[in-house]
């Protein structure tokens, strides 16, 4: 489902990663570990089309859900407003799957604005579900959630899994059932992309 | 395309930034204009098609950098990018609820306002048709100008600078359209100019703006 070949990734003139190879096949999910700031957001948003990346092919479904760190809720409009935005832009399904399975339901009709920051992320987290995409691109998901909603999460991320989806998520968190990890600093670049060295490390 | 614009319109309505701002910004410089030129009426209807025409640019230009400015700093233009809807559709729904909560009412307000300067029925006539028509280059042209000043800090200022000289050619003919009707003249090619003015923003900024998006998300 995403195959990534050969990636050099590189945020504000600075190359971070450099060859970085992995893929995800249905039914699986690859978290990306590694110290803050060694390029695991710039990655994702690579994956998600968000930034172009130095070198190298991603090949990934056309449409992905992407998940940062800002869950893009609108305050003045109602949990269920939200969560039907979305799902109609990407004419996905409705959201009473989604707000059941975060456990929402008896938000549904208070203004984002009034949530707090724990039932703002599974608003973002229910947001994922309604766009019906199959590969899930996730900045840590399990920021603000307490330790019930990060198992109601690890249930939902199962379901999708085993429906045939997959995720790459960033998180610190150890879920049991991802079956694969990637630590980046493995990758972390050595040569500065202003240098002769970074062409002749590109080539 | 037609749920972001639903959207727009509904939170402008919901935060009352979005109808409001700019007709209360638009009645305020038209009292105050013949408190600063005095009362005399010939003077008012004389300088009444140009300063409308500025005020209602002026009105347009309060509100241009909460266009993308909101979805940028709650990370849903982040989100949008990344959804099935193309940028240069995401642009027009945003631009289209821009014109429906800033350019609209003022079109609407303007032959009202123009009473009080004096503006003949024949001139708030046409006001209100140019303004109908060369109101949609200026929300175009603003949002244009907010895809380029994303995310730079303070950059209202800076949206200002870039958007005023592009406003020119609306401001002078739509100013032209009302003058010729308010001295008993023709003013059907004025207004054309204007219409023809927001057809060609319509036909070329939504690319430029999907590619200045592009630019600025990374």
């Amino acid at each position: 489902m995403l195959q990534v070949s050969n990636l050099s990734v590189a945020r504000g003139g600075k190359l971070l990663l450099h060859d970085v190879s992995f893929s995800v096949q249905p039914g699986q999910a690859l978290v990306l570990r590694g110290a803050n700031g060694v390029g695991k957001t710039s990655l994702l948003r690579c994956i998600a089309g968000l930034q172009t990346p130095t070198s190298g092919i991603i090949l990934a479904p056309e449409t992905v859900a992407y998940a940062a760190h800002a869950d893009g809720l609108k305050g003045q409009l109602s949990v269920l407003e939200n969560l039907k935005f979305w799902a109609d832009i990407y004419g996905g399904p409705r959201p009473d799957v989604a707000l059941n399975s975060y456990s929402l339901g008896n938000l549904a009709y208070q203004p984002a604005a009034n949530l707090s920051a724990g039932q703002q992320r599974r608003l973002g987290l229910a947001r994922i579900l309604v766009t019906g995409c199959r590969l899930w691109v996730l900045d840590e998901p399990t920021v603000s959630l307490d330790v019930q909603n990060v198992a109601l999460f690890r249930k939902v991320l199962k379901a999708h899994l085993q429906g045939g989806g997959a995720a790459v998520l960033a998180t610190h968190i150890d879920f049991e059932l991802l079956v694969e990890s990637l630590d980046l600093t493995n990758y972390i670049a050595s040569v500065d992309m202003s240098s002769s060295a970074f062409e002749e490390a590109l080539e | 395309m037609i749920r972001l614009f639903a959207r727009d319109i509904s939170l402008a309505v919901r935060s009352g930034g979005g109808f409001g701002l700019a007709l209360v910004f638009f009645l305020i410089v038209v009292v105050l204009i013949p408190l600063g030129l005095g009362p005399d009426q010939s003077t008012l209807a004389l300088v009444a098609p140009g300063l409308l025409w500025l005020g209602a640019l002026l009105a347009c230009l309060l509100s241009l950098d909460r266009i993308f400015g909101l979805d940028y700093e709650d990370g849903s233009l982040d989100l949008l990018a990344t959804s099935p809807l193309p940028l240069e559709a995401v642009y027009i729904a945003k631009a289209a609820a821009h014109w429906l909560t800033t350019g609209l009412p003022l079109a609407l307000a303007a032959p009202l306002l123009g009473v009080l300067l004096n503006l003949s029925f024949d001139a708030g006539k046409a006001m209100c048709f140019s303004l109908l028509l060369g109101t949609p280059a200026l929300s175009l042209i603003g949002a244009f100008g907010a895809t380029l000043t994303l995310g730079v800090k303070r950059g209202g200022l800076l949206l200002s600078l870039l958007v005023l000289p592009l406003y020119v050619p609306t401001l002078i003919f739509g100013a032209r359209a009302v003058r010729s009707a308010s001295l008993g003249q023709a003013f059907d090619v004025p207004l054309i100019i204007v219409l023809a003015i927001s057809l060609g923003t319509v036909a070329i900024l939504p690319f430029a703006s999907g590619a200045a998006l592009r630019i600025n998300l990374r």
